[in-house]
């Protein structure tokens, strides 16, 4: 009897209908706590690279007020607080460098770290101290390692030129040797490098080895990753990109003039 | 009875366990065991996902049309782990980013499936659902196993805490990095499935065919050769 059509159209129904009703419910339900999750992942790493997380406080939103967020406009690489139709606090360069008319291609012979669509509106967060002045800034940048893209948030002091941190929320990176890009170690010794040379040229890289601490460009460089050569020079692709000409360096020269 | 179900509760652990015995569930067991917290999440998942499924399939295994019952199996194993990463999306999300795709692949995981059919098919709801705890628990024994092995030796850590502290961290341990490539699972899980038969001879293969001796003919001294 089970093997007649109606009974085997009718089970395969009633399956159908029961499971899809439970998926949904499911997704439905947890779709904000979701999406709040999220948010707060990428919050945690603008504080985290910004150097000011404090991970016994749990009202990330709270800790987050203290960074304003700005549209950066590549068309003419100035800093603007809105842009009609984008909603500056959910706006993701990440999603919108994927979205149809929000997005340049990269020329091949421009595109050094692989990133192959620029968004046309950046995103920027700004810490400012009691007087108004620019504390702290935080970019976000990705560019390719070895297995995928590297995606993260790199924060520079008032000068707009010394590193304050650098935090990757997404890779692919061979955990123990590309993946130590995570390792709190290597990330602290960003902390201080300089990112341009008395020229204005990106010269901060991430080179083979470790740094003789008797080199006079010792500002200029980060100690490899060992087992991860390719990695480390996807990283210093990624800064060599984003704060080169078609990245950061109009933008962070537009706001160090006012 | 209730030794029936202990029986059956018990005995995927070791001595029908899935992965050194029947050689299943191999791909997750290679991709998530390079770091503790992400096994545990991942073996609870499994086995809700193997029990639960166990459980449904059961209850409606006397409506199953046989012509469509991998479909309608794998309908509901889909659902739940969709289900199931959901809910690993909006609590832990920390480890659902680290699981990634793995935990959608509890889909294809042979246990899952080769539960259903040799197990839920057949048997009352509550056995079968007993059945897919015991394989869960069969599958996270191998996987804790594994990943203790790999998280202590390859990084020095276990849950991401401080065991060993390495060399690159100034400590005094070198890491071994092969245990954090996925091979080295393989080798682990070969070591393992060897220790669990050299205890339990039963589950040792037989033969599939047997070399024959290979005396050196006694008139070979007498052979002449033609050039």
């Amino acid at each position: 009897m089970n093997d007649s059509i109606i009974k085997t159209l009718s089970v395969a129904f009633a399956v159908c209908l029961v499971c899809s009703l439970f998926v949904s419910f499911a997704a439905v339900n947890l779709r904000d706590t979701q999406n709040l999750n999220k948010i707060n992942d990428q919050r945690v790493k603008v504080l985290q690279a910004a150097g000011i997380y404090d991970e016994s406080n749990t009202n990330i939103e709270e800790q987050f007020s203290v960074l304003e967020a700005m549209f950066i406009d590549f068309s003419n690489n100035q800093i603007v607080s809105a842009i009609e139709g984008l909603d500056l606090d959910s706006y993701d360069p990440v999603e919108y460098s994927r979205k149809d008319g929000f997005f340049t291609a990269i020329p091949n012979d421009e595109d050094i770290a692989i990133v192959k669509n620029k968004e046309n509106y950046g995103k920027i967060f700004i810490l400012r101290d009691e007087n108004n002045l620019i504390n702290k800034v935080v970019l976000p940048i990705r560019g390719y390692g070895l297995w995928g893209t590297l995606f993260g948030y790199i924060s520079l002091a008032e000068d707009l030129n010394t590193v304050e941190g650098l935090e990757f929320y997404s890779h692919k990176e061979t955990p123990g040797l590309g993946g130590e890009v995570d390792n709190p170690r290597w990330k602290k010794i960003w902390i201080g490098k300089k990112v341009y040379n008395n020229n204005k040229n990106v010269s901060l890289e991430v080179i083979k080895g470790a740094v003789n601490p008797q080199d006079q460009n010792i500002d200029y460089k980060v100690d490899g990753l060992s087992g991860a050569t390719l990695t480390s020079r996807g990283v210093t692709n990624m800064l060599a990109y984003w704060f080169g000409e078609s990245g950061y360096k109009q933008v962070l020269e537009n706001l160090k003039n006012g | 009875m209730a030794n029936k179900y202990k029986e059956i509760l018990v005995k995927p652990i070791i001595a029908e366990n899935p992965i050194t015995l029947q050689i299943l569930g191999i791909c997750s067991a290679l991709a998530v065991t390079s770091n503790l917290t992400v096994t545990l999440i991942m073996c609870v998942a499994l086995t809700s996902v193997v029990s639960l499924s166990n459980l449904f399939i059961s209850i409606i295994r006397n409506h199953i049309p046989s012509s469509v019952r991998i479909i309608v199996q794998m309908t509901i194993i889909a659902s739940l782990v969709i289900v199931v990463d959901e809910l690993l999306k909006a609590y832990d999300y920390e480890t659902s980013k680290k699981l990634s795709v793995f935990v959608g692949l509890i889909i294809t995981n042979c246990i899952v499936m080769g539960r259903a059919e040799a197990f839920a098919m057949k048997e009352k709801p509550f056995p079968s659902f007993i059945d897919g705890l015991g394989n869960g628990l069969g599958y996270s024994f191998i996987l804790i196993v594994v990943a203790v092995i790999r998280e202590l030796f390859g990084a020095g850590t276990l849950m991401g805490v401080e065991i060993f502290p390495l060399v690159s961290n100034g400590g005094w341990y070198p890491a071994n990095n092969l245990l954090l490539l996925p091979p080295s699972s393989f080798i682990i899980i070969g070591l393992l499935i060897w220790v669990i038969r050299v205890f339990n001879k039963e589950q040792v293969e037989e033969k599939d065919f047997s070399l024959s001796k290979h005396d050196v003919s006694p008139n070979y001294e007498k052979r002449e050769i033609n050039v």
